[in-house]
């Protein structure tokens, strides 16, 4: 066996590394060390998320027999999720530290970085069985972490939703594949997509379709999607934030490996339009309950929804384009949602508050806040000239350069309801700025953490549409690719 | 990049925003707005006397000030700025209207951050006249759309958080359609995919869109600039909007923003699909002339002093757009003339009524009466607004609607005729309700015995007040100036690729 291929896994491993030196210092370092475990995991994640910047990137490398693969685009999306996560944990400091976490801080960590491993196992996955690990191993401790705030009923009742929709996902998906292993006698991706060939079997269009509601069930893709708002609502803030964008878009970018490189010759004949099924519904519905949820988590849930169904236009677009804008707006989605969860834990650690109600005449007692808050708001929205804007004009950009007339129509759609959201995203901004009832938060002065992921996040709004070199780096993964349109070059991109 | 004159429309702004931000007190916050506003002035009318000279040098290019610089380039997305005499034209209109409403934004409660949502609005707008690239032009007009949403909530007054909401959604919606039918333009710019541009200088030179894709992508487009342009039936924003926002953003909205949309619906709508344009152009006339004579009728039946005029914007506004839709040259001139004219004595307007209703209290007509013995530099003002709005020789509003039915009766078929004399008819209309109002708020009885103690306007209403009406006056008394600033932009290209 050749060792060297370990190499390929460098992210993996380091990961591991930090997952285990957090492990032992959990449970071998004196009791008064322990108060040090926030700051000490989180600057260690920081440093990893640095040294997975400067050498992460082994190249483009396939491991194990071909069920490992690598390349700059998948480091790339691993670099976006450490980031994502690196701001979570600077922003989940205070809850960690609090008096009700004061003997499980560690689990808190080590359940995190578990499930981050299983996100990188499905971003690299080649074929099912280890894709299947990496799902597993990313959603089972996420009950965990659900359940984390274990004197709080709605905790255990997510943390139950959650569990029992994933297990259910996970064995719907199973169901899918071991059709395809019927059709096919493999699990690699890329063997699937030779044995298939062009002939469309009605087994396969039902494996498909398992495998679609597999994923995404963790995408939170409508009709997928009734454990979200309850599991948000429950879990802690941290847990929610983490669940939100993370989680989301590592699934993403799996979802998207998996159709292309294991079905991409049925992409017009099948899933295009499943997904097309799937994006309407999702958009619109998610759309639609948004506008009526009163907690602000609820309301972030439903809102996450209707931008998952933005990050699967990328998807349907199905080319290099896509692929591109797909990650940069995961990139901005990650600033903006973790702005409004941030303010959101900071009021929630201070007052216990999160009826948006309570949100009233914020601007006037913390006017800092409010002012983060609306930022993210106008950039979930897409208002310029924050990095919304740009992330939604370039993802509906790549889905019209697929060019028929039909994903037009899908734009068109998407559009309208980017209406519907700037609605309730408004409804916030309205609420903070315009509302004339009394503030029902009395000024009070954040956490430093607190302030420092805030602070990360809005300049992260600000900068990442404005300033060019983000997408350009983005774009730069797939240069030299002289025709970005077709599923070649989108093949060649993912490695 | 900054050796390009344009540029600085947009920086002033955002260095007046940078400067609020570290302003101490109100008085360094007028400071700040009185000065950069009148830097944006000036710099505009610096830029329109070297963009004469230019011309007189012999510089036939369609645009000049041109410049391009990388933005995104995978995209092909620049930010790429240039002028011709229309735009040119807009510039001024703006910082005239900046400038008015600065002053007549002296006494606003927070004024900081008032001031700093109105500068970043004019960011938008400025940036929207100077933009010829479609991604950042649009992206500029939607950064011009959304302060007013706080603008109007925050600083309105009445039912404002339903007139924000509305205005915004539907102003949004708008741009919904018209941000697919840029997309869409941007695929069918040039015939080999790998030259696609976003630039409008280079798509029209290529017209490689073809007629089948531009019956798809015009009519959105000119319904998502149409929306701005107060176009029925997509005007109901308007009126709400207007009412229930401040002064200087009722002034700088209907000023400027509502021109935003008409100068859109000419610039990239009509300019870069002018087959559709031409072959859909009855569908647009038909909205377009429902908006002027639905306006002006509308605006008779009101008693608040804002929806008349809110309605009156409906109506002139449309009238921009119906000209727009002659394709030809006199009528778009005085499109163009009619979009300097109505921003001007709209934005008068409303700086007026918001001095009276800082005043009474009231913007109900019934209410009010013989302001004329009370303030009489606000009566005179109003009289010489309503003059300009019904079309009085020697103003604005004259020489635009000359233009304007003179050119579109130049059209012989039978259905534009009949809708030329329909819009015709609205000269009627606004002259009724204008003198209604004149006639009630100013020269009636004194309704309220707490109106005879109400002082006539300060110094600052005055600047704001007499700013504007010079240059409703200047257009009206030298029209063959501005005539031939936007003249020679028609450029040629455009009517030929119709076969005119």
């Amino acid at each position: 066996m050749d060792y060297s291929q370990f190499l390929a896994m460098r992210q993996e491993i380091a990961l591991l590394v930090v997952f285990l030196l957090v492990f032992l210092y959990d449970t071998f370092m004196p009791k008064k060390a322990l108060a040090a475990t926030a700051s000490f995991s989180t600057v260690l994640f920081g440093l990893f998320t640095v040294a997975s910047f400067l050498w992460g990137n082994p190249g483009e490398v396939s491991a194990f027999a071909g069920m490992y693969q690598t390349s700059a685009t998948c480091v790339a999306i691993k670099n976006i999720l450490n980031v994502g996560v690196l701001i979570v944990l600077i922003q989940s400091c205070r809850w960690v530290n609090g008096e009700f976490m004061s003997i499980r801080r560690g689990e808190f960590y080590e359940l995190l970085l578990v499930t981050l491993f299983g996100m990188y196992l499905m971003i690299s996955a080649r074929h099912f069985l280890v894709f299947l690990i990496g799902l597993e191993s990313a959603s089972l401790p996420l009950a965990a972490m659900v359940a984390f705030d274990k004197n709080r009923y709605e905790s255990h009742e997510a943390a139950i939703k959650y569990m029992l929709t994933a297990v259910f996902s996970s064995a719907v998906f199973m169901m899918g594949l071991s059709f395809v292993y019927g059709l096919t006698g493999t699990l690699y991706f890329s063997e699937i997509a030779l044995q298939l060939g062009n002939d469309i079997d009605p087994l396969l269009v039902v494996a498909l379709a398992f495998v679609i509601s597999g994923v995404g069930f963790k995408l939170s893709l409508v009709p997928f999607h009734l454990w979200t708002a309850d599991v948000y609502q429950g879990a802690p803030t941290s847990v929610t934030s983490y669940f939100s964008v993370i989680s989301k878009g590592a699934a993403a970018f799996a979802f998207l490996v998996i159709l292309v490189q294991a079905f991409g010759t049925f992409y017009s004949t099948v899933w295009e339009w499943m997904l097309y099924a799937l994006i309407i519904l999702t958009i619109t519905i998610g759309n639609l309950f948004a506008i009526r949820q009163t907690n602000m988590k609820r309301f972030l849930a439903f809102s996450s929804i209707s931008q998952a169904g933005y990050i699967m236009l990328g998807v349907v677009a199905c080319n290099a384009h896509g692929l591109e804008s797909m990650m940069y707006y995961i990139l901005v989605y990650i600033f903006s949602n973790l702005a409004a969860f941030g303010v959101i834990g900071a009021i929630e650690n201070q007052t216990g508050k999160v009826l948006m109600t309570d949100y009233n005449g914020l601007s006037k007692t913390n006017p800092w806040l409010a002012f983060s808050m609306m930022l993210a708001m106008f950039s979930l929205a897409g208002i310029p000239p924050f990095a919304g804007f740009f992330s939604k004009f370039f993802i509906f950009n790549a889905a019209i350069s697929q060019g028929s007339i039909a994903i037009y129509i899908l734009v068109l759609i998407a559009l309208i309801n980017t209406i519907v959201s700037l609605y309730y995203y408004l409804l916030v901004v309205k609420a903070m700025y315009i509302s004339p009832e009394e503030p029902q938060i009395a000024t009070f002065r954040s956490a430093c953490t607190e302030r420092l992921g805030l602070w990360i996040c809005v300049s992260g709004i600000i900068a990442l549409g404005i300033v060019r070199f983000f997408y350009d780096s983005i774009n730069a993964l797939g240069a030299g690719l002289n025709a970005p349109d077709t599923i070649t070059n989108l093949l060649n991109m993912i490695g | 990049m900054f050796s390009n004159v344009l540029i600085y429309f947009v920086i002033i702004p955002l260095l007046m925003l940078g400067g609020f931000f570290l302003c101490r007190d109100i008085k360094q916050i007028r400071a700040v707005a009185v000065v950069g506003s009148t830097a944006l002035l000036a710099l505009s009318i610096w830029l329109l006397v070297d963009y004469l000279g230019l011309r007189a040098a012999g510089a036939t290019a369609p645009m000049l000030y041109c410049d391009s610089w990388t933005w995104f380039a995978p995209l092909h997305i620049n930010l790429a700025v240039g002028v011709d005499g229309i735009s040119i034209a807009m510039l001024i209109l703006s910082s005239i209207i900046v400038f008015a409403g600065s002053f007549a934004s002296w006494k606003i409660d927070d004024a900081r951050h008032f001031f700093m949502w109105l500068l970043l609005l004019s960011t938008g707008v400025f940036g929207f006249f100077i933009s010829i690239d479609l991604f950042t032009m649009f992206m500029f007009y939607e950064v011009a759309l959304i302060p007013m949403y706080l603008l109007i909530g925050v600083w309105g007054t009445g039912r404002k958080e339903y007139s924000a909401m509305k205005l915004t959604l539907m102003l949004m919606g708008g741009s919904a359609f018209l941000m697919l039918s840029l997309i869409g333009i941007y695929y069918h710019s040039a015939a080999d995919s790998s030259q696609l541009t976003w630039n409008i200088l280079e798509i029209a030179a290529n017209g490689a869109i073809t007629t089948e894709w531009q019956y798809f992508l015009f009519p959105m487009c000119f319904v998502g600039f149409g929306v701005l342009g107060a176009m029925f039936p997509f005007h109901t924003w308007s009126p709400d909007g207007h009412a229930c926002a401040p002064t200087a953003v009722s002034m700088l909205h209907a000023g400027v923003l509502m021109k935003l949309g008409g100068y859109g619906c000419f610039r990239v709508a009509m300019y870069l699909m002018p087959q559709a344009a031409n072959d859909l152009a009855w569908i647009f006339l038909i909205l377009t002339g429902i908006s002027v004579v639905y306006g002006a009728f509308s605006a008779c039946v009101q008693t608040d002093l804002k929806y008349i005029n809110a309605y009156s914007s409906v109506s002139h506004c449309g009238m921009v757009l119906f000209a727009i839709l002659m394709i030809n040259t006199t009528a778009m001139t005085g499109a163009i003339m009619q979009m300097l004219s109505h921003g001007l004595m709209t934005a008068l307007f409303f700086a007026l009524i918001g001095m009276i209703y800082g005043r009474t209290h009231t913007r109900d007509i019934r209410l009010m009466g013989g302001l004329m013995q009370i303030m009489p530099f606000l009566g005179v003002g109003y009289v010489i607004a309503g003059m300009a709005s019904l079309g009085l020789p020697g103003l604005s509003g004259f020489v635009a609607e000359m233009t304007i039915f003179v050119g579109s009766f130049e059209h012989a078929d039978m259905f534009h005729r009949v809708f030329t004399i329909v819009a015709c008819s609205s000269i009627v209309i606004t002259a009724v309700y204008i003198l209604r109002v004149v006639g009630k708020l100013l020269f009636g009885p004194v309704q309220d015995e707490h109106h005879r103690s109400l002082t006539d306007a300060t110094w600052w209403e005055r600047l704001s007040t007499i700013t504007l009406i010079v240059s409703v006056a200047a257009i009206g008394c030298f029209p063959n100036f501005f005539e031939s600033l936007i003249k020679f932009t028609f450029s040629p290209e455009l009517f030929h690729a119709i076969g005119m």
